[in-house]
């Protein structure tokens, strides 16, 4: 029982994280059909940045210290995304590959420059004591980290849903997900939508690449990259271009790759989650979910 | 008040798709107010020429609205100096409610015309929280056509075929919400059922293989069986 | 260029590459040491065999338009197969490649059947999926076999001597410019058959294929398994190349790689490709090089360090070509040509 309360919520800690790339993936490639390879790079970048920001201010207490490297995090991880997506997507407007052929050059370039100039050693995050410390939950001693991790990715789920429903540009945003030329028609810059679902994708990234250091103690290069792969797959399975769908396809695979890794050898958890896709993919060539949010 | 003016001009239109000659060299002038009917068989690129008119489609030649070239234009803006679409797929966003529909397409500065679209079709006020996925095809037709109406300062509606598969009761109700939509912008309208049509329309346009093959009176054109049947390919157009 | 004229060059040109390791001199900048030093000559069959190897990429990719991120699983199969067989189980050369030739056919034939479920980008995701779960199977080296992070040397017992040591490097450079004029002809002979016409029909308008009668699945199937085939058989020299398996082939990075290659290269046109594997395979390695001169390790960190990275400068190599140069080195440098033949009234 207890280590298998342990198991659920590192492995709802892990889905959390899977979801906050996947998030932005799928409302990326349900509003343009764009395949963003570069959302492992924002992950990474913000990271870093983060890390950095917070040996600036290493005076600080730990508190601070760590709250200033999420923020800085969220900011570089939206700025660069922002800044890809009017630089380099933009100019290939209805060049869908070239769109997807700059998105992996630039993941290249950056993960290699990251990994030059910070080497490829891991970093360790500094933070809070309480962070390092564990709650007790039936029985099982849960790292604090799991609970942070989760409780930011549903603070995250409400905020995209509100955004979706409740405001103009979500309405655009589900439209345009559907028909974009119809949106167009109606008068409406879809090219607007674009750059703010890229810029919202990348702050979700900056936010899960400072996560995912805290769960792990450490930031390195490649990070980034492993789990931009996973990310691909929950959005597969959770339906391109649903962020519910990508929320409890995110729950599944973090969980059961837990659940697969602990019970059975080393990576089993890794490869019944490639597994699981295929049988998703051959049952439900869509994936779960056909909604638009 | 003086003749109608030509609210839009389109000059040499041509669309390339892929590697057909969609449209070659398309020319005609919709007169300001009523409705403009742009007629031909199946095929010809009455649909594209409607695309083309909104940039949905790259094209060469020049289309002016209003004395304005809008050709260089993104789709967005052409829509917003007041050409509204009403797409032959009727094209209702299905995820979303109808309120949600129509209020995706209120345009900020424009007078929105509620009151107008749902004295026309009061079922879409009762319907307002459904899926618009789930309406049956007259009242996606109708979702369509609202969002076309909604925006006080629309010039030109653009309407594609909007009686296609729908039943007669059903058809009439879009005959009439047409001819009041008529009062209030101008409607170049495409229509292949030809009563429909010879009961709305005034100036009409044929096209005939990506060209143009006839401009003229409604009532000239049905009303001279052989030249009925030369430009649309039917017999009994007279009969109306 | 006449075809006779060209043929003429090509094959002028084929017998001074197959002549190179007697050559004695050397090309300084260029390449180290002599030219029929086992170092350039190393160097060189790495070359071909990755322009094979983005040549087979090419097949999938820019003759039936399928962007898959799986390609670096074939090239594995091809190296861990045999590495396996021959080292883990000292089977004989023949045998191992018997059975990685089997594997070679009946992995992408599955694989293949599953992906080609989806379309476009969702088929790329697929593809990189399954790319990763071989990564990870490598990774995690099961029974011993792979020898995960660490890779597997080639096990020398069982392999025909003159495959082996630095003496005969010039053995394994006939190997791998052979390698690369069979898959050439093999591609040549693929994509002007009727099959391959289809496959050319399928990238520009799928649906008109299959309205056609033909069934594009299994054309995209066939494509994949040729193009998966062939690759394992580049994996195959290359492992003999390198004289062991290293898991850095398995990963998505390696795939990332060969799309860089092909579109460097010019996609959809088979020299184009070969061109872009060459170029990538030598700049990757000439551009270390680079990084370790005393002039750029002088330089301040701002310039020595994105300058000491190879695939950032390969990175940003690819961006600029995809966003101003759409048809790669290949079409960058036909271009060049029919002007230049235009001007003088050829």
């Amino acid at each position: 029982m207890t280590t298998i309360a342990l198991l659920l919520i590192t492995g709802l800690g892990l889905g959390a994280l899977y979801f906050l790339i996947a998030a932005g993936l799928s409302l990326i490639w349900g509003l343009m059909r764009v395949l963003n390879f570069a959302h492992g790079a924002f992950f990474t970048v913000a990271a870093y940045a983060g890390w950095s920001a917070s040996g600036l201010v290493g005076g600080a207490s730990p508190e601070l210290q760590w709250l200033v490297a999420v923020a800085v995090a969220v900011v570089v991880g939206g700025a660069f995304a922002t800044l890809t997506e009017v630089v380099l997507i933009r100019p290939l407007y209805a060049r869908h590959v070239g769109q997807v052929l700059v998105t992996v050059g630039l993941a290249l370039a950056t993960i290699s420059l990251v990994q030059g100039g910070f080497g490829s050693d891991p970093k360790r995050l500094a933070l809070p004591a309480w962070m390092t410390g564990t709650t007790t939950i039936v029985g099982a001693n849960i790292p604090n980290t799991r609970l942070l991790v989760i409780a930011f990715a549903l603070a995250v789920f409400a905020l995209l849903i509100f955004f979706l429903r409740r405001t103009r540009f979500g309405l655009i945003v589900r439209a345009g997900v559907e028909n974009r030329a119809m949106v167009q028609a109606l008068g409406i810059d879809v090219q607007r939508a674009f750059t703010l679902v890229f810029a919202i994708g990348g702050m979700a990234a900056g936010l899960a690449g400072i996560l995912a250091g805290t769960y792990y103690g450490t930031i390195d290069p490649g990070r980034g990259t492993s789990m931009l792969i996973f990310a691909f797959i929950v959005v597969i399975i959770g339906g391109l271009g649903s962020v519910t769908g990508s929320a409890v396809a995110a729950i599944v695979v973090g969980v059961l790759q837990q659940f697969l890794n602990f019970y059975g050898a080393a990576g089993v958890g890794d490869f019944s989650v490639v597994l699981l896709l295929a049988i998703v993919l051959l049952v439900r060539p869509g994936g779960f979910s056909g909604a638009s949010t | 008040m003086s003749a109608p003016a030509t609210l839009l001009a389109v000059r040499d239109l041509n669309v390339y798709l892929a590697e057909s000659h969609i449209l070659q060299g398309v020319s005609f002038d919709v007169r300001a107010g009523g409705i403009t009917g742009l007629l031909g068989r199946n095929g010809v690129g009455k649909t594209t020429t409607l695309r083309g008119i909104l940039g949905l489609v790259p094209r060469t030649g020049s289309v002016v609205l209003e004395g304005a070239e809008t050709t260089k234009l993104a789709v967005h803006e052409i829509v917003r100096r007041g050409v509204a679409y009403v797409p032959e797929d009727r094209d209702v966003f299905a995820g979303l409610t109808v309120e949600e529909n129509l209020r995706l397409a209120e345009r900020a500065g424009a007078p929105l015309r509620y009151d107008l679209v749902y004295e026309l079709f009061p079922e879409l006020e009762q319907r307002a929280a459904q899926k618009a996925g789930t309406l049956s095809g007259g009242q996606q037709q109708m979702v369509a056509l609202a969002r076309a109406l909604l925006n006080g300062d629309n010039r030109i509606l653009l309407v594609d075929e909007p009686t296609k598969g729908l039943a007669p009761l059903v058809v009439r109700h879009v005959v009439e919400a047409l001819r009041r939509a008529a009062e209030v912008a101008t409607i170049l309208l495409v229509e292949q059922n030809l009563s429909v049509a010879h009961s709305l329309v005034r100036d009409v346009i044929v096209l005939d293989q990506g060209r143009v093959s006839f401009i003229g009176d409604v009532d000239q054109l049905m009303g001279d069986a052989a030249l009925a049947r030369r430009h649309l390919g039917l017999a009994a157009a007279g009969s109306h | 260029m006449t075809p006779r004229v060209r043929l003429t060059v090509l094959v002028v040109g084929l017998v001074v590459l197959a002549a190179l390791p007697l050559a004695g001199f050397s090309i300084p900048g260029l390449f180290e040491g002599a030219l029929g030093g086992p170092g350039t000559l190393n160097l060189l069959a790495l070359c071909f065999v990755f322009g094979a190897l983005a040549l087979t990429y090419d097949l999938v990719f820019g003759y039936v338009g399928l962007l898959s991120f799986g390609h670096a699983l074939y090239f594995a199969t091809g190296v861990y197969v045999t590495a396996i067989a021959v080292t883990r189980w000292h089977w004989s050369l023949p045998a191992a490649l018997l059975l990685t030739a089997v594997v070679s056919l009946v992995l992408p034939l599955i694989l293949g059947a599953v992906c080609l479920r989806m379309r476009d980008i969702p088929f790329a995701m697929v593809t990189l999926a399954f790319a990763q779960a071989g990564s990870i199977l490598v990774a995690q080296n099961p029974f011993g076999l792979t020898g995960g992070e660490e890779g597997l040397a080639l096990g020398g017992d069982t392999l025909p001597s003159f495959l082996i040591g630095v003496t005969n490097t010039r053995n394994l450079f006939w190997i791998a410019l052979a390698l690369l004029i069979v898959i050439y002809l093999v591609a040549w002979r693929a994509v002007n058959s009727p099959p391959g016409r289809v496959w050319q029909a399928i990238r520009e308008n799928e649906r008109r294929v299959a309205m056609l009668g033909l069934n594009p699945y299994l054309y995209k199937l066939g494509a994949f398994v040729l193009s998966a085939f062939l690759a394992s058989a580049c994996g195959v020299v290359y492992l003999l190349l390198q004289g062991g398996a290293n898991p850095e082939v398995t990963t998505s990075g390696f795939t990332l790689a060969l799309l860089v290659m092909v579109v460097l290269g010019g996609v959809g046109t088979l020299w184009g490709a070969v061109l872009g594997g060459v170029v990538y395979e030598y700049l990757d390695f000439r551009l270390v090089a680079l990084s370790n001169t005393s002039a750029v390790q002088a330089l301040p960190g701002i310039l020595r360090v994105p300058l000491s990275e190879p695939l950032f400068l390969l990175g940003v190599l690819f961006i600029v070509l995809v966003l101003f140069v759409p048809g790669g080195l290949g079409g960058a440098l036909r271009r060049r040509l029919v002007l230049t033949g235009a001007t003088k009234g050829v």
